[in-house]
């Protein structure tokens, strides 16, 4: 039931219209980050602002919402947010990524391949790739605008300077149409092959005020090195609740002496998987 | 004076948002038409125009009216319904005509280096929407596109210029098609 206290998906319509803007600007302009003027949300930065204002543009009242957090239904962040959107706007949810029409995430890429008819939306913290090795904006803008990306390659060569290998697991840059240095948010670096995909993709970071895009298909190359090429690694293991070696996984503390196992961290795949009867090593001697 | 006062979405949150959803649907897949609905504007307009001004526009976003579309009942309409100012070429960020009147392009922001997205985007009204013609490649494209352009060298060399450069509209009767500076033509 929507709240009729509220307009529809919350924000008012000039505030969506500004953000429509700029999501339009942004698929225009792939990777490029729009400044969009950000509104103070009922939740506080970090949790998800950003996201939430571009949901709040796209949204229909026909959608069905999925949230996810780090590939998980059931945390605070995201059923707090899901929550949000069945007051505010009405529309369904759900925790299957297949029924999905609007898929807001936390640093993950849902494991099921998503199709035409979806959009996935990103939580960011901090868009600008290149922030961390350059403080001020005014010369991350000149940056981009100069396509000077040579910095971002030192910092990978460091990182194999110092540990023979690319050490960045997540947040790994990608270059878009081989123009713009993105920043993918921090999704696993596992997660990056699967951005060429036939969904829309938006950014939304809430403090920063940003927005960028990805249009379907979109050319996304991780940096690497020709001797050093990029590589979608995650643990070498498999999901101790359902067997999967293909999904990225989680790693869960199950004691203080070293116990630990390994889950999926996407868990609507995991449970689909264990209803369709699969089983990983912990379940396995459960079942007999 | 009362025609001035219809025509506008009946349930603005909600028409907005399924108009929005159409125009996003255009500009992330470029060469696709859109059945666009819920605006009913006066003439010359076209529904699909209306509904992307209604959608878009509003006291922040000055919009150049060129040719026919520069008449006192569009720019009564557009100001009651958005509070759109009526601004230049030089200086919008919305302008509305048909390809003939909206020439020559150079008169238009295409942005800075810093700042790409400062750059106008035209809403070009056109007789038909046919999805055959000049071939589009490029972003929100799996491997080809085709739609009818008005003059392909000229959207070519809007091309040429990315990241900077102009996004179009096109619209025709409900229909709505968009064309990003992104896409490459031919």
């Amino acid at each position: 039931m929507t709240d009729q206290s509220y307009n529809f998906a919350y924000l008012d319509e000039q505030t969506k219209r500004m953000i429509r803007r700029a999501i339009l600007k942004g698929l225009a302009i792939p990777g490029y980050q729009v400044p969009f003027a950000s509104r103070e949300m009922p939740m506080p930065y970090g949790w998800g602002t950003g996201g939430v204002q571009v949901s709040a543009a796209v949204l229909t009242p026909e959608d069905t919402m999925k949230v996810i957090d780090q590939g998980a239904d059931d945390t605070t962040n995201a059923v707090s947010i899901r929550k949000f959107f069945e007051r505010t706007a009405g529309v369904d949810t759900t925790t299957a990524t297949s029924e999905a029409s609007v898929i807001q995430t936390r640093h993950r890429i849902p494991e099921e391949p998503l199709h035409e008819d979806q959009i996935l939306v990103y939580q960011v913290p901090i868009p600008e790739p290149l922030r961390f090795l350059e403080p001020r904006e005014t010369e991350t803008r000149k940056m981009h605008a100069l396509e000077e990306y040579g910095l971002m390659h030192v910092k990978l060569y460091e990182d194999i300077s110092r540990h023979g290998h690319i050490a960045t697991s997540y947040a790994y840059p990608v270059k878009v149409e081989g123009r713009y240095v993105m920043d993918p948010s921090p999704i696993p670096k596992f997660d990056n092959p699967k951005m060429e995909m036939p969904a829309i993709q938006l950014f939304g970071a809430g403090r920063e005020q940003r927005i960028y895009a990805l249009p379907p298909w979109t050319k996304v190359v991780s940096l690497d090195f020709d001797d050093h090429p990029f590589e979608a690694s995650k643990a070498d293991h498999c999901c101790a609740l359902c067997g999967a070696n293909d999904s990225y996984l989680d790693e869960v503390i199950t004691d203080d002496a070293g116990g630990r196992m390994f889950i999926c961290s996407d868990t609507d795949y995991c449970e689909g998987r264990r209803a369709a009867g699969h089983r990983g090593p912990l379940n396995a001697e459960a079942a007999e | 004076m009362a025609a001035v006062l219809e025509g506008g979405f009946k349930d603005a949150p909600r028409d907005a948002s399924h108009a929005f959803r159409g125009l996003m649907t255009a500009m992330a897949r470029p060469g696709t038409c859109v059945d666009v609905a819920g605006a009913v504007p006066p003439a010359p307009l076209s529904v699909a125009a209306g509904v992307v001004l209604l959608t878009l526009c509003d006291p922040d976003t000055p919009v150049y009216l060129a040719g026919a579309f520069d008449c006192d009942d569009v720019r009564t309409w557009l100001a009651f319904h958005t509070g759109a100012p009526i601004s230049t070429a030089q200086t919008c960020a919305f302008a509305l005509g048909s390809w003939d009147d909206l020439n020559p392009l150079e008169a238009y922001p295409v942005g800075t280096a810093q700042y790409p997205d400062r750059s106008a985007t035209l809403i070009v009204e056109r007789q038909s929407l046919v999805p055959s013609g000049v071939t589009l490649t490029g972003p929100g494209i799996e491997r080809q596109a085709a739609l009818n352009l008005p003059d392909p060298a000229a959207l070519a060399a809007n091309h040429r210029l990315f990241p900077l450069g102009l996004d179009f509209i096109f619209t025709a009767g409900s229909q709505v098609a968009a064309l990003p500076r992104s896409t490459r033509i031919g």
